[in-house]
């Protein structure tokens, strides 16, 4: 199984979600994206993580988020969006 | 997705969505998800972040206060444009100086005398409801409150409000997203109906309906079954008492009535005035431009302003001026005119205008007392006005305080104008607000002025807290042989000595009046060496009355110095019911039956005891036995402690082998209990690690070789000793039992508690089914401490495991050196006889109170089986290590 492995700017989060959503085409298994200099998100980062949740369920590739830091795992859970991502440290 | 299905997901308690469309569903639930969103984000900001919103928003309502106000006006056509600027002035400057400083985020209060924090956790989307009658205000300040307290809102204002509202709304987050808010933190419904309402009270995301207007949205709110702030209508009753400054009064009530015409709830209803000033009221307010109404001007009235079908207020009038009023009326009054003032003779529907009247109408009522004047106040404030707002005027600090107990108002404005007075930060140091808590009785949750707290979840960070210990023991021990002559030391006119009749007999009480100090009256006070009895006590106490005693010398067993202890009682507190003083508690220091602490006399209480087992002479315990009830009351207290205990083995070397065995496994229980209990601390460990290393070494001795002096006083002491430790630290589950199976048999103190220990032992140094709860102690440590004991006593064993069996060993052996029986069945107690016993057995050890104390708590279960388990007994001891091979 390929893995995609990209890293989250905080500068440019939405954008780099995006691009990540674009890479995915179903042949890898999963794509690792590393969150670890992201502090924060604003809405238009929730709505990014949003639509990559649902573009890697169309083509059923699991997103693994990691080093997100709790301030942002909390945004997700209140979100209703952990179950839809796979976390590791 | 249909809309059904929508509504299915969305909407928690199914409700009808009647005037809803597929449309209007998704419309508002877009303004769900976006609010959601937003207070997601919110949820990662700082404090400094926050505050860094509010204040540009602030100076946005500021700059804009005159704008929203016009608009406000324009719209609802009520209300006074000035009062509204100033309104929407208090909303933002008033309640920012409130809020500025307050921490809203994070740790928001430190209390560390009580190790706790306080911490702040946001709601997440708000669902507000604004009124028509203050619009922009309370927009501004439930805006700036949000931002505070990092939620989301989604408005909802009155619809012949809307334009103004949503306008200040745009304001308000145009100020905040531009300083950092998240985008969608501030919705307005469009066009709102009351389908949107109550689609979006029961919406599964919302975290609070904070409902601020008329009874109807209030009680929507609070029936939705979600958490709401419902805050809605009053009927303020002002009493104006003959001491009160009049000049300020009339103008005050003026002033507030006249506030924006009357539309604030918290504004002057009914005027109570005392007959000795009233016509110098009236005069004073028609003097200030108050038209005050005829009989018949005030009848045109009530049949105008308030609608007869209802009896509330008619919507047209709210709002209006005085003079239109007055025009709409037919009412001629001046142009100018501030205020109708209208008498009424009563309150209730017969005197319509009595209710609520968001104008300025004001009723007024001439009372002949106070004791009318806060009467009508009373029908004024329970009709319609409970737990809203009311005022006083009176230099009377009495009538103020009354009026404050008899009148149910979450603000009781006292000297200063009641509408601005309840909002807050202007006449008073009420927080600053624009939504009143009514409390229950106006169907509110609180009473409170409705501030940013309310928005928020206090979350307490409840820290482990080192509950004080104690160690309490009598001043004065002496011990060793011939401690008794001590007892010279102790002046005293008159002197009762408590004992027994064999203790008189054999000659122990000659000894002790033989070293009592001299020219002292002695009296000696024989009781059956029984348990103390309730006529026994009396019989006492008459005694010491009789003879004045300053001095009680209990000479005896644990029965005689118990008796001692409670004739010390009701000879110096002869008003404390001992019933009373028995009632069961939990913790020492919060127990409710508090001891008597006046005395009507004094006496020193010096106890001799003559067993060593019981440890009477420094505990803080006594049982009372009430022959006639068949009861028994164990009473416990420091103060029933003796003041000086005399620990002297010349009165023990007589004592026979079955009561040293008895009394001797009695001290063993004691300190093996008080060394795993709860409440162990170090300074009971080393008494009871001190008592049971006694114990295993003299015991065996005193037993067998029962004139051997130096056993007879280590046995001695290590009873004092223990006693001291269980006076501290408490018993167990084995006393439980031991007190349970003891009075159905019939099987002496120390005999019961034999048969128990050493399955006591093995059961409390398992894995508990049940953990006790205790703040004294961390982790379960029993165990660990039964193998420090086995330490103690150099048993042997590498683990705590063999430790533990070791001391069981060690314990059993002991047992049958002293010839106690193996089992209960031993006893000749049949297994048939035993079986219908034991459920009782059970339920009465469960009752006991010495357990509280035992490290694991016992489930009826394993009463029954620790029972079972003493019937069938203990088979020989096998450890290798015993005793006798042990240096000690």
């Amino acid at each position: 199984m390929n893995a995609v492995f990209l890293n989250i700017d905080e500068a440019r989060v939405v954008a780099a979600l995006r691009e990540a959503g674009e890479k995915l085409d179903g042949s890898e298994g999963e794509a690792v994206l590393d969150m670890a200099s992201v502090g924060r998100i604003d809405s238009g980062a929730v709505r990014a993580l949003e639509e990559l949740a649902r573009v890697a369920d169309e083509k059923s590739v699991k997103i693994v988020l990691r080093e997100v830091n709790v301030d942002v795992y909390k945004v997700l859970k209140l979100m209703k969006l952990t179950g839809r991502f796979s976390f590791v440290n | 997705m249909t809309v059904a299905d929508v509504v299915k997901e969305r909407v928690q308690i199914p409700l009808a969505v009647e005037g809803l469309s597929a449309e209007r569903i998704a419309y508002l639930e877009g303004l769900v998800g976006q609010a959601r969103t937003a207070a997601a984000v919110f949820s990662q900001f700082t404090q400094e972040d926050v505050d860094r919103i509010v204040k540009p928003m602030v100076l946005a309502g500021l700059a804009q206060a005159q704008y929203l106000a016009r608009l406000a006006v324009e719209e609802t056509r009520l209300g006074v444009l000035e009062d509204k600027v100033i309104k929407n002035m208090v909303a933002s400057e008033f309640v920012y100086n409130y809020v500025k400083d307050k921490r809203t985020v994070g740790v928001i209060r430190e209390i560390p005398e009580r190790n706790l924090i306080e911490m702040a956790e946001p709601i997440g989307v708000l669902f507000s409801l604004t009124p028509i009658t203050n619009p922009t205000s309370t927009v501004l300040f439930k805006c700036i409150m949000a931002i505070k307290t990092r939620n989301a809102v989604i408005f909802s204002p009155h619809p012949k409000a809307w334009h103004c509202c949503a306008e200040a709304v745009r304001i308000m987050y145009e100020a905040a997203v531009k300083h950092g808010a998240p985008e969608g933190v501030f919705t307005c419904i469009e066009s709102p109906t009351l389908p949107d309402n109550a689609y979006l009270m029961k919406h599964k995301d919302i975290g609070l309906i904070d409902a601020t207007g008329g009874p109807g949205v209030v009680k929507a709110a609070y029936s939705s079954g979600k958490p709401a702030l419902g805050v809605g209508a009053g009927n303020t009753p002002v009493y104006l008492e003959k001491t009160a400054d009049v000049n300020t009064a009339v103008v005050d009530i003026i002033v507030s009535k006249t506030f924006d015409n009357g539309t604030i709830c918290a504004s002057e209803q009914t005027v109570v005035i005392d007959d000795e000033i009233y016509d110098a009221v009236l005069k004073k307010f028609a003097d200030l431009g108050a038209h005050i109404c005829n009989e018949k001007e005030t009848k045109l009235l009530e049949r105008t302003v308030i609608d007869p079908e209802t009896g509330f207020m008619q919507p047209m009038a709210v709002g209006q001026k005085a003079a239109d009023i007055a025009r709409f009326v037919g009412l001629k009054v001046k142009p100018d005119t501030k205020l109708l003032i209208a008498p009424i003779a009563g309150v209730g529907r017969q005197h319509p205008l009595s209710v609520e009247k968001l104008f300025p109408v004001l009723a007024v009522y001439r009372a002949k007392s106070v004791a009318e004047a806060l009467r009508v106040c009373v029908d004024v404030n329970h009709a319609g006005g409970i737990g809203h707002t009311a005022v006083v005027f009176s230099r009377n600090e009495e009538v103020i305080r009354k009026f404050g107990e008899v009148i149910n108002a979450g603000r009781i404005i006292v000297n200063s104008p009641g509408s601005i007075g309840a909002l807050g930060a202007v006449y008073n140091d009420l927080v600053p607000t624009f939504s009143f808590g009514c409390g229950t009785g106006g169907g509110n949750s609180t009473t409170d002025n409705v501030n940013v707290f309310h928005y928020l979840n206090i979350k307490r960070v409840a820290r482990r807290t080192q509950n004080h210990m104690w160690f309490r023991v009598p001043n004065q021990i002496y011990f060793n042989m011939n401690a008794v002559e001590n007892l010279r030391q102790f002046p005293s006119l008159s002197t009762i000595i408590v004992t027994s009749p064999l203790l008189e007999q054999i000659g122990h009480v000659d000894i002790v009046r033989r070293h009592i100090c001299p020219k002292t009256q002695v009296h000696v006070q024989v009781i059956p060496d029984a348990e103390p009895e309730v006529k026994v006590i009396a019989l006492g106490v008459e005694a010491l009355n009789f003879y004045k005693a300053d001095q009680i010398i209990a000479l005896g067993g644990g029965s005689v110095i118990d008796a001692a202890k409670i004739m010390k009682l009701k000879y110096e507190s002869p008003e404390a019911d001992l019933e009373y003083l028995a009632a069961p508690f939990l913790d020492l220091r919060k127990r409710v039956a508090r001891y008597p602490t006046e005395k009507a006399n004094q006496a020193r209480l010096i106890a001799i005891s003559t067993t060593s087992g019981t440890g009477s002479e420094v505990t803080p315990f006594a049982v009372l036995t009430d022959k006639e009830s068949g009861r028994k009351v164990t009473l416990a207290d420091y103060s029933l402690t003796p003041d000086v205990a005399i620990v002297d083995p010349q009165f023990v070397m007589t004592m026979p082998k079955g009561l040293t065995a008895d009394t001797g496994i009695d001290c063993l229980t004691h300190a093996l209990e008080a060394g795993v209990s709860n409440y162990a601390s170090p300074y009971t460990d080393s008494n009871a690690m001190q008592a049971i290393r006694l114990v295993f070494k003299y015991l065996p001795i005193a037993y067998e070789h029962p004139r051997d002096e130096e056993a007879r006083c280590m046995m001695h002491n290590a009873a004092c000793i223990a006693a001291m430790a269980f006076s501290n630290a408490s018993v167990g589950v084995n006393h439980a039992l031991a007190h349970a199976f003891g009075a159905r048999f019939g099987v002496a103190h120390g005999r019961a508690n034999a048969l128990m220990l050493p399955h006591v032992i093995a059961y409390n140094a398992a894995v508990p089914s049940k953990f006790m709860p205790s703040p004294y102690t961390k982790g379960y440590t029993a165990h660990k401490k039964y193998a420090t004991v086995a330490d103690l006593l150099s048993l042997g064993g590498h683990t705590v495991d063999e430790k533990v069996k070791n001391l069981i060993a060690a314990t059993e052996q002991l047992l049958d050196q002293l010839g106690f029986p193996r089992s209960i069945a031993e006893l000749g107690i049949s297994k048939e006889e035993f079986e219908r016993a034991v459920p009782e057995l059970a339920r009465i050890a469960f009752e006991d109170p010495s357990w509280r104390s035992n490290p694991r708590m016992p489930l009826m279960t394993e009463l029954v089986e620790l029972f079972w388990k003493a019937y069938e007994g203990r088979a020989a001891p096998k450890v290798a290590s015993t005793v006798e091979h042990t240096t000690v």
